[in-house]
């Protein structure tokens, strides 16, 4: 077979697996917040309402697209998109596996930590031109926020990342999985762990740091005029975002595909999903238990705590790393 | 040459011209992100991987962010720029276009000339995929050429960096106008509580 | 600062993330309602009623007191004299017209004390949903306990929690078949209602 007909059918596969644990992951979050809540989270359409996403779907097919009149026609439509477009390329080389056939992912990239973090990065155009682009004010605040919010996040993150980057000795991920084969990064990185996870929930907007969508304050953030299937989208590359910084959390601190205490025999994929569940539910935990912090104490404590915390990681990292020779 | 290598080129091209002629500011930053990922696609087909990602991660993940931030604030409607005079003065009109030949020679230069070693391609070639180890572009053999060969520009850069920084917070003033009226709020009080003491109730 | 000490409060997080843990395996107190049904208390201010007695007359006299003890203005009652060969009520009038709105109502429950002949009742029915606002003003022809539908129980009559038949014009006319002939009357009686409300 020819290389772009593999490729294409590995991203199609990949894609319909994404889709889908972005509908139950949807659906998982609502369960979960409604059984924290005390309440028993949607159960109508099909048996524990499994079909809800189906349901949902449908619901926002067929819901009118508006677009206000003071919206830039051409930057409004686009930004879902783009939100969509970054959020989907990530899995382009995140691998899942890796066995005697060889690593099981679309590409594999060797600067493939730098490639996340490059796309990462740009998932904050979507929701920053869409904001802008919107024509009313509180879309615009909430992309302006969600703007400077990223990118002073986005440096804790990269700081994080890049501990574990030293202790690995790679940057390709499917090396930086079989370096913690022996030991799980987290234990060694613990901080650029606590940093990573604080900072992979601001990343993606999430509580406490949803600042962007800020219900209470800004309607619903960027995304207040859009409906129907452009909403949709910004939905789905919120819940991919997250499935992907649960996947790298997975694959950088948690030993990716490696079984803990040599367990060979549920195989590596398994325990792969299994770790990146782990990261989702505790996203969903987290998100029916904290409240929302508020705007400068969010920016304070990226600058002020999480940045000059991972910056010092790095460098006790490299001098540890250094000194062993 | 190849489309994987016109492809971008003509989207860089095209995307700059459009960055300066666009009329509102929001699309020549849109413009300039497509710029600057077709660079980096140029620089992936160079192996140039380290190099591409940080075009990336830095250019467009940070520094267009923060223009793409202070635009969207300042032109919060979206109708376009009206023009304005022109403020250019006319005798640069002249002087641009001897910058664009003299521009245009140098490339023309570097293109034909044979001082220049092409890529090694032949070694990534042999070494398998691009970007591993000793291989030309990699992320390692980037980090030594950085903190090695060419140790002293890249301290110097940092430190011209730095001097932009100082200079910001020079500018700008290190205190809040908070912090400022707090002073002033206490300096105040102070006075008050000292002529509450001297008057003695 | 004060803000650190608040943000460093790490126990006060994992105690939240505990107890949220523990909700999580909580037994639901949701009740499953349209499939399971909660009982309700016997005496639930729900939808309205107007009784009759054994004999098949209506007890309302149109006396208004219900429409003037209202607070919030939903009853309209315009009365008429008996016709001699055709009573409708053992008294001298009956209500002509007999409207309330559903939406203006608060279920307080004024109207039941405030009838001399027991008239109108509050029965436990409480799904009146419906699409269009005009439904809900519900004229003598759903008020009414149908002629063949007994005389309706008052409140303190009820033996406990919602009778199994769900009151007597439950049974018979559900708020979806409203019929022709309502809306004729619906657009007056609201004008009315809003005059009324206006005039004071
Ligand atoms: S229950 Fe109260 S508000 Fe409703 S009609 Fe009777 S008196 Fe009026
Ligand atoms: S329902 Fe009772 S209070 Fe109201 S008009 Fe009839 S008899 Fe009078």
């Amino acid at each position: 077979m020819p290389l772009w007909l593999i490729v294409l059918i590995k991203s199609a596969i990949l894609l319909f697996i994404v889709v889908t644990s972005f509908a139950y992951a949807m659906l998982a979050e609502r369960k979960v917040m409604g059984w924290m809540q005390l309440r028993p989270g949607p159960n109508r359409v099909g048996p524990w309402g499994l079909m809800q996403p189906a349901a949902d779907a449908a619901k926002l097919i067929l819901k009118e697209d508006l677009a206000p009149r003071t919206a830039d026609p051409l930057l409004y439509r686009l930004a879902p998109f783009v939100s969509l477009l970054t959020a989907f390329s990530v899995y382009a080389i995140i691998p899942f596996d890796v066995t005697s056939a060889g690593t099981w992912s679309i590409g594999n990239v060797n600067a493939g930590v730098l490639f996340l973090l490059a796309i990462t990065s740009l998932g904050v155009y979507g929701i920053s031109l869409g904001g802008w682009a919107s024509g009313s004010k509180f879309p615009l605040l909430g992309s302006v926020r969600s703007t400077a919010q990223m990118i002073s996040y986005e440096l804790g993150m990269g700081l994080a990342l890049a501990g574990v980057l030293l202790v690995a000795g790679t940057t390709s991920l499917d090396g930086i999985v079989s370096a913690q084969r022996d030991l799980w990064f987290f234990i060694p990185q613990f901080v650029a762990f606590v940093v990573y996870v604080v900072t992979a929930i601001a990343e993606t907007n999430r509580v406490p740091f949803d600042l962007v969508e800020a219900e209470t304050e800004l309607v619903a953030g960027f995304h207040t005029e859009y409906s129907g299937l452009r909403f949709g989208l910004f939905f789905i590359a919120e819940y991919v975002n997250m499935l992907t910084v649960s996947c790298i959390a997975s694959l950088l601190f948690f030993g990716g595909w490696n079984a803990p205490f040599g367990w060979t025999w549920l195989p590596g994929i398994v325990w792969f999903l299994l770790k990146v569940a782990a990261f989702m539910f505790f996203y969903i935990w987290l998100r029916a238990t904290l409240p929302r912090f508020r705007y400068d104490r969010l920016m304070a404590f990226g600058w002020k705590v999480l940045l000059p915390i991972a910056t010092l990681n790095v460098v006790v990292t490299a001098v540890v790393i250094a000194l062993k020779g | 040459m190849s489309a994987i290598f016109w492809v971008p080129a003509i989207v860089l091209v095209a995307s700059a011209v459009w960055t300066v002629t666009a009329s509102k500011p929001v699309y020549s930053v849109v413009a300039l992100l497509l710029n600057f990922v077709a660079l980096a696609v140029l620089f992936l087909t160079l192996s140039a991987e380290f190099l591409a990602m940080i075009q990336l991660i830095v250019y467009s993940g940070a520094i267009l962010v923060l223009f793409l931030f202070v635009i969207a604030l300042l032109s919060s409607g979206v109708a376009p720029l009206s023009l304005g005079p022109n403020r250019l003065p006319r005798i640069v009109a002249p002087a641009a276009i001897c910058v664009a030949v003299a521009l245009g020679l140098v490339l023309a230069g570097v293109a034909t000339s044979h001082g220049i070693p092409a890529p090694p391609r032949a070694a990534y070639a042999n070494a398998g995929s691009a970007g591993m180890p000793g291989v030309f572009g990699s992320v390692g053999d980037f980090g030594k050429a950085l903190f090695t060969t060419y140790l002293l520009p890249f301290e110097v850069t940092a430190l011209i960096l730095m001097v932009a920084v100082i200079g910001t917070i020079v500018l700008a003033g290190d205190e809040t106008p908070y912090v400022a009226s707090r002073r002033r709020a206490e300096q105040n009080r102070k006075a008050m509580r000292e002529a509450i003491a001297r008057e003695g109730d | 600062m004060a803000m650190h000490k608040r943000l460093y409060n790490v126990g006060a997080i994992l105690k939240g993330l505990s107890i949220t843990l523990r909700f999580m395996f909580a037994r639901k107190p949701t009740v499953q309602y349209p499939s399971v049904r909660k009982q309700h208390a016997p005496r639930f201010h729900g939808l309205h009623e107007l009784r009759r007695y054994d004999d098949g007359k209506e007890r309302c006299i149109g006396c208004e007191l219900c429409s003037s003890a209202c607070p919030a203005n939903a009853i309209t009652v315009i009365g008429a004299e008996n016709a001699p060969g055709d009573r409708k009520s053992p008294g001298e009038r009956y209500a002509a017209r007999y409207e309330i709105d559903e939406l203006r109502c608060i279920f307080c429950g004024m109207c039941e004390e405030a009838c001399p002949t027991d008239a109108i009742v509050l029965t436990p029915r409480f799904e009146m949903s419906d699409f269009r606002r005009g439904s809900f003003i519900y004229a003598k022809d759903r008020l009414l306990v149908p002629a063949d539908g007994g005389v309706g129980t008052p409140p303190d009559e009820r033996p406990g929690g919602i009778p199994a038949d769900l009151g007597g014009v439950a049974g018979k006319k559900s708020t979806l078949d409203v019929g022709s002939g309502y809306d004729a009357t619906y657009n007056g009686s609201l004008l009315k209602t809003q005059r009324k409300g206006l005039t004071g």
